[in-house]
C-alpha cells in the first residue's frame, strides 16, 4: 500500500468534517460541475467562504477546477480520494462478530 | 489513523469440523446463520449468493474448497458502488480442537490499491481495476 493512501483518506475525512464543505461536495455530486458563483446562489454560504473552501478542496484533490475564463471556472468532484476513504470505511463496517455469534448459536440449536 | 487491510477472527465451536463445514458451505447452512436466503455452487469458480432483508444481496465467487479444512470466496467490497470490480477475499479455516473446531475467518483486500492501480486510478482512469482484479484472482489461484 502506498504510504500516502492514509494521508489521502485523512484529507477526505478532514474535508467532510466541515458542514459547508459537505454541502459543497453534496451539491457537486448531486448536480454536477458548477462555478463558485452558481454554488453561492444555491447554497447558504457566502461567495468568499465558497472560494476558501473550494481552494482547500482543490488542494486536497477532492474537486478539480476545469480550465476556463477566471470567473467561469467550473469545479467538479473528483471521486478517486473518496474511493480510498470508502475502503477504510468498508473495513470498519464489515461485521464478522455478529455473524460468528449467529453461527455459534445456529450450531448449538441444531444439537438440541 | 491506521488503515486495516485484514480482518481476522477466531471462534471456538463445540461441533466437529464436518458439522461446521456444512454450516459454511451449503445453502441450508448459510441460510441458517449468515444470509436470510442462500444458494451455493460449491466448487472453485462456482457462484454463491446470499440475501439480507429485502434489498441487500451478496454475490460471491467460490475460490477454495478443501473439505473440511478450508473454504474461501471473494465478494464485493461493502460500501463501494455495485459495479466496482474490487473484491475482498474471505477464507475460513477449520482446525480440530478436542471434539470441537477452532474456526478462523480472515478477510483481506480492504486496502488492495497496488502502486500501479493507485496511479491509474488517480490519473482519472478506472480501467486499472480490471487488471487489479485479475492480479487478485491469479494470486488466489496460486495460493
Amino acid at each position: 500500500m502506498p504510504p500516502d493512501i492514509e494521508a489521502i483518506a485523512e484529507q477526505v475525512f478532514v474535508a467532510l468534517a466541515d458542514p459547508s464543505r459537505r454541502a459543497l461536495l453534496s451539491e457537486l455530486a448531486a448536480a454536477g460541475p458548477a462555478t463558485g458563483t452558481e454554488l453561492a446562489c444555491r447554497l447558504p454560504i457566502t461567495r468568499q467562504a465558497i472560494a476558501k473552501h473550494l481552494a482547500l478542496l482543490t488542494e486536497a484533490g477532492l474537486v478539480i477546477a476545469e480550465p476556463g475564463e477566471r470567473r467561469r471556472v467550473r469545479y467538479r468532484l473528483r471521486s478517486a480520494p473518496m474511493r480510498v476513504a470508502q475502503q477504510f470505511l468498508a473495513a470498519l463496517a464489515r461485521d464478522w462478530d455478529g455473524p460468528l455469534v449467529a453461527l455459534q448459536q445456529h450450531l448449538d440449536k441444531l444439537e438440541e | 489513523m491506521g488503515f486495516p487491510d485484514r480482518i481476522e477472527r477466531t471462534v471456538e465451536l463445540k461441533q466437529a469440523p464436518g458439522r461446521v463445514w456444512t454450516a459454511l458451505t451449503t445453502a441450508e447452512g448459510l441460510a441458517g446463520w449468515f444470509g436470510d436466503t442462500a444458494t451455493i455452487d460449491l466448487r472453485p469458480g462456482g457462484s454463491a449468493r446470499m440475501t439480507f432483508g429485502e434489498e441487500h444481496v451478496a454475490n460471491m465467487r467460490v475460490e477454495r474448497v478443501d473439505e473440511p479444512s478450508a473454504f474461501g470466496f471473494t465478494w464485493h467490497i461493502f460500501g463501494l458502488p455495485e459495479d466496482d470490480p474490487r473484491r475482498t477475499y474471505v477464507e475460513f479455516t477449520l482446525e480440530p480442537n478436542g471434539n470441537g473446531t477452532r474456526l478462523k475467518v480472515v478477510e483481506t483486500g480492504f486496502a488492495q490499491l497496488s502502486e500501479e492501480a493507485y496511479k491509474v486510478a488517480f490519473d482519472g482512469n478506472t480501467t486499472g481495476w480490471a487488471s487489479e482484479l485479475g492480479e487478485l484472482v491469479t494470486y488466489l489461484d496460486a495460493a
